[in-house]
C-alpha cells in the first residue's frame, strides 16, 4: 500500500506533478543536448585528427616518437604488417616514410614535409585522394609526386613541372632528387597545405637511402573503442625493446589537452545549468511540502511513523524524478539521433572564421551511452538530494502545530 | 479501571514571549467504557486537553497515564507507536487520506499495525457494515458527503480496536441527520464493544447523548458530572 500511496499521491495534484516532472525533463533535455554536442565535437576532432594523418595507433622503432629522425626508422617487415593486418579490430596498416627536405623550383625554395606512402593503403586512412584538385593521384610505380596547393602556389609550380628535393637521408646520406608534379592536393589545415609533398613509398625510400625501411606503421582501427585493446595486444606481441606502440592519446597530446581544457568549461556550464534547474525543482518541492504539512501532521497523529512517511514521500520524489528523467531522455533521443546523422553545418563568414583554425565549421552530436547515463544520474541524484527537504520537514514536524497552522 | 489518568495538567504556550495559560491544573480520570464529553466555550482548553490526552502535545506540568503507561516521559517515536496501538482519533475535518478508497482508509491504521490482509479485509468489511457505508467501499473520500466521511473516519479509528477514541468536535461540520446517525453508531459501538469515547465538543446534540460531562472554563474543570439520562 505504501507504493500505491506514493503513486497515487503523485497524481493527486496533477498540475504540481506536471510542473515538477517537466522541470526535471527540461533539465535532462538541456543537459543531454549540451553534453552530446560537446562530446560530439570532441569525437569529431579526434576522428578528424586520426583520419587526417596519425591514425588511431602507430608502430615505430623504439625511441622514434621522441626523436623523429630517419636514423630511428625501422625495417619494413611485411610479415609484421600481415600479422597486424589480421588482428581483431584492425582494418588495415599504413606504412610511411616521413621526413623533411628543401623543395625548390626556379629561384624559390621552401622547407617541405616529404611523405612516402602506399597510395592504396593511405587512401583507406586519410582519404587523401579526395583532396586532389588537379592532375592524377599516385599509383604504384609512379615516379612523380603530389604537392600541396599552398606549396605549389609559393613555388609557382603546376602539373608537369619538375620539383627539386634536397635533404638528409638515412645515416647522414645526402638525399636529392628531381620529381615531376603529377597532381596538386588541397588540405584544409594551412600548416599541411603549405608544405606537403607526397610520393610513393619506394620513391621516398630511394630518396632517403633507406631501402626496406619505414618510419611508422599507422593503423586504421574499426572503432575508437578498439584502440586500447589493440594497443595492449600489440605491446604483448611485439618486442618492446625494438618497437613502440602508441595510441591516439599519445599521438595527439596537444589535442587531448585542448579538449580537456574545453571539457572543464563545459562542466562548469553544466554545473550552472544544474543550479538554475535545481532552484526550479526545489520551488516545486517546497510548495508540495508546505501544502501537505497538515496531512503530515494528521498521519503522525494517527500513528504513522515519521520514517515510513519519509519513505512514502521519498518514493514520490524518486518516481517523479524517474518519470522526469525518462521523459527527458525519450524527448531528446530522437532529436539527438537526427542531429547525429545530420550535423549542423555552418555557412558564410562564421564558417570561414572557424575553418581558418583548421576545424570543421559544424556542430556534431554524440550518441555515446555514457552521456545519457551520466546526465540521467546527475539530474536524478540532484532531484533526490533536493527531495531531502520534505524529509527534513517531516523529521522536525510537530503534528499539533502543523495541523493548527495549516 | 481507569484508562486515562491526568494529574495536575498545565499547558502554557509561548512561554518565552507572552505566556498564554491554556490549562491550569487539570485532574481527570476516565474509566474503561465511558462515553464522555469535554465541553466548554471556545478557547477554554478542550482541544489542548484532548491533544495532551492523546499524546500529541506535551503538558508544561503534570503527568498523563494512558492504559497504565506514563506517556509524559515517552520519546516521540515511542509516542507515535503508542498512539498507533492504543488510541483512535476522530477529527473535526475528517482527515481521511484523499488518494485511498474508503476501504483502504479504514484498513490504513491496521496496515500500520502490520495486521495481515485477511484480518484487515474482515475487519474493514465489518466496519463498513456497521457504519452503513458498505456500498461506498471503493469510493474516494471526495465522492462522499460530510456525514459519510466522518463515518469512515470513525470506522478507521475503531477498526484497529484501540483502547479509547478521542474525538475533537466530530460533529462540528455535520447536519442534524448526519450528527444523529454518527452518534447512534458511536453509542452502539460503545455499548457493544465497550469502546471508550472522549469527545471535545460544544455541540448540544453530543452533550445530550454523553453519559459524563466534564465542563472546562479558563483551563480548569469547573464541573464534572454524570448525565441524568445515563
Amino acid at each position: 500500500m505504501i507504493v500505491k500511496l506514493a503513486w497515487r499521491n503523485i497524481w493527486r495534484n496533477r498540475r504540481r506533478s506536471f510542473i515538477t516532472v517537466t522541470s526535471i525533463s527540461f533539465a535532462v533535455i538541456l543537459a543531454l543536448f549540451m553534453r552530446s554536442m560537446q562530446l560530439g565535437s570532441y569525437e569529431r576532432m579526434i576522428d578528424n585528427a586520426a583520419r587526417f594523418y596519425t591514425g588511431y595507433a602507430q608502430i615505430h622503432a623504439n625511441g622514434y616518437w621522441d626523436d623523429q629522425t630517419l636514423d630511428n626508422s625501422m625495417e619494413f617487415d611485411s610479415t609484421l604488417m600481415s600479422e597486424v593486418d589480421g588482428m581483431k579490430g584492425v582494418e588495415i596498416t599504413v606504412p610511411r616514410v616521413e621526413s623533411f627536405a628543401l623543395a625548390s623550383y626556379g629561384s624559390k625554395t621552401k622547407g617541405a614535409a616529404v611523405l612516402g606512402i602506399d597510395p592504396l593503403r593511405e587512401e583507406q586512412l586519410t582519404r587523401v585522394k579526395s583532396k586532389l584538385i588537379s592532375g592524377k593521384f599516385l599509383e604504384d610505380g609512379d615516379k612523380g609526386v603530389l604537392i600541396s596547393e599552398g606549396l605549389a602556389s609559393y613555388l609557382k609550380m603546376g602539373i608537369g613541372d619538375s620539383l627539386v628535393l634536397l635533404g638528409q637521408g638515412f645515416q647522414a646520406m645526402t638525399a636529392a632528387g628531381l620529381y615531376e608534379i603529377q597532381g596538386i592536393l588541397k588540405f584544409p589545415i594551412p600548416a599541411q597545405n603549405d608544405q606537403t609533398v607526397l610520393m610513393n613509398l619506394s620513391g621516398a625510400q630511394f630518396l632517403f637511402s633507406m631501402e626496406d625501411r619505414i618510419t611508422s606503421l599507422a593503423l586504421v582501427i574499426e572503432s575508437s573503442d578498439d584502440v586500447d585493446p589493440v594497443v595492449t595486444d600489440l605491446e604483448q606481441r611485439l618486442d618492446t625493446a625494438a618497437f613502440e606502440v602508441l595510441g591516439w592519446r599519445e599521438l595527439m597530446p596537444e589535442l587531448i589537452e585542448s579538449i580537456e581544457i574545453d571539457n572543464v568549461s563545459g562542466r562548469i556550464m553544466l554545473f550552472f545549468l544544474y543550479l538554475v534547474i535545481g532552484f526550479g525543482m526545489f520551488g516545486t518541492f517546497l510548495m508540495m511540502t508546505q501544502e501537505r504539512k497538515y496531512e503530515f501532521g494528521v498521519l503522525i497523529s494517527i500513528g504513522m511513523k515519521r520514517r515510513l512517511m519519509q519513505w512514502v514521500v521519498f518514493l514520490e520524489m524518486a518516481l517523479m524524478s524517474g518519470i522526469g528523467v525518462l521523459t527527458g531522455v525519450a524527448v531528446a533521443l530522437p532529436f539527438l539521433i537526427y542531429f547525429y546523422r545530420n550535423p549542423v553545418y555552418l555557412s558564410g563568414e562564421s564558417a570561414e572564421a572557424i575553418e581558418k583554425f583548421g576545424v570543421e565549421a559544424a556542430y556534431f552530436f554524440s550518441l555515446d551511452a555514457e552521456i545519457f547515463i551520466n546526465q540521467a544520474w546527475a539530474i536524478l541524484i540532484m532531484a533526490l538530494i533536493l527531495g531531502f527537504y520534505p524529509l527534513l520537514v517531516i523529521f522536525k514536524l510537530k503534528p499539533v502545530k502543523a495541523m493548527r497552522e495549516s | 479501571m481507569n484508562i486515562i489518568e491526568a494529574k495536575g495538567i498545565e499547558k502554557v504556550y509561548d512561554e518565552d514571549k507572552v505566556p498564554v495559560h491554556a490549562l491550569n491544573g487539570i485532574d481527570l480520570n476516565i474509566t474503561e467504557g465511558e462515553f464522555t464529553a469535554i465541553v466548554g466555550p471556545s478557547g477554554c482548553g478542550k482541544t489542548t486537553l484532548l491533544n495532551i490526552l492523546g499524546g500529541l502535545d506535551h503538558p508544561s506540568k503534570g503527568i498523563v497515564h494512558l492504559a497504565n503507561t506514563d506517556i509524559t516521559s515517552m520519546s516521540d517515536s515511542h509516542l507515535i507507536d503508542f498512539r498507533l496501538q492504543n488510541i483512535g482519533f476522530v477529527f473535526q475535518a475528517y482527515n481521511l487520506i484523499p488518494v485511498l478508497t474508503v476501504r483502504e482508509n479504514i484498513e490504513f491504521i491496521m496496515l500500520l499495525q502490520k495486521a495481515d490482509k485477511v484480518e484487515r479485509h474482515l475487519r474493514s468489511s465489518e466496519m463498513l457494515e456497521q457504519m452503513g457505508i458498505a456500498d461506498k467501499a471503493s469510493k474516494r473520500p471526495s465522492e462522499l458527503s460530510g456525514g459519510q466521511q466522518q463515518r469512515v473516519a470513525v470506522a478507521r479509528a475503531l477498526a484497529s480496536k484501540p483502547k479509547f477514541i478521542l474525538a475533537d468536535e466530530p460533529t462540528a461540520n455535520l447536519d442534524s441527520k448526519s450528527t444523529a446517525q454518527l452518534l447512534d453508531i458511536m453509542a452502539e459501538m460503545n455499548r457493544k464493544e465497550q469502546t471508550t469515547f472522549v469527545f471535545s465538543t460544544h455541540d448540544q446534540r453530543v452533550i445530550d447523548r454523553a453519559r459524563r460531562i466534564v465542563r472546562l472554563d479558563d483551563g480548569i474543570v469547573v464541573d464534572d458530572h454524570v448525565a441524568e439520562h445515563a
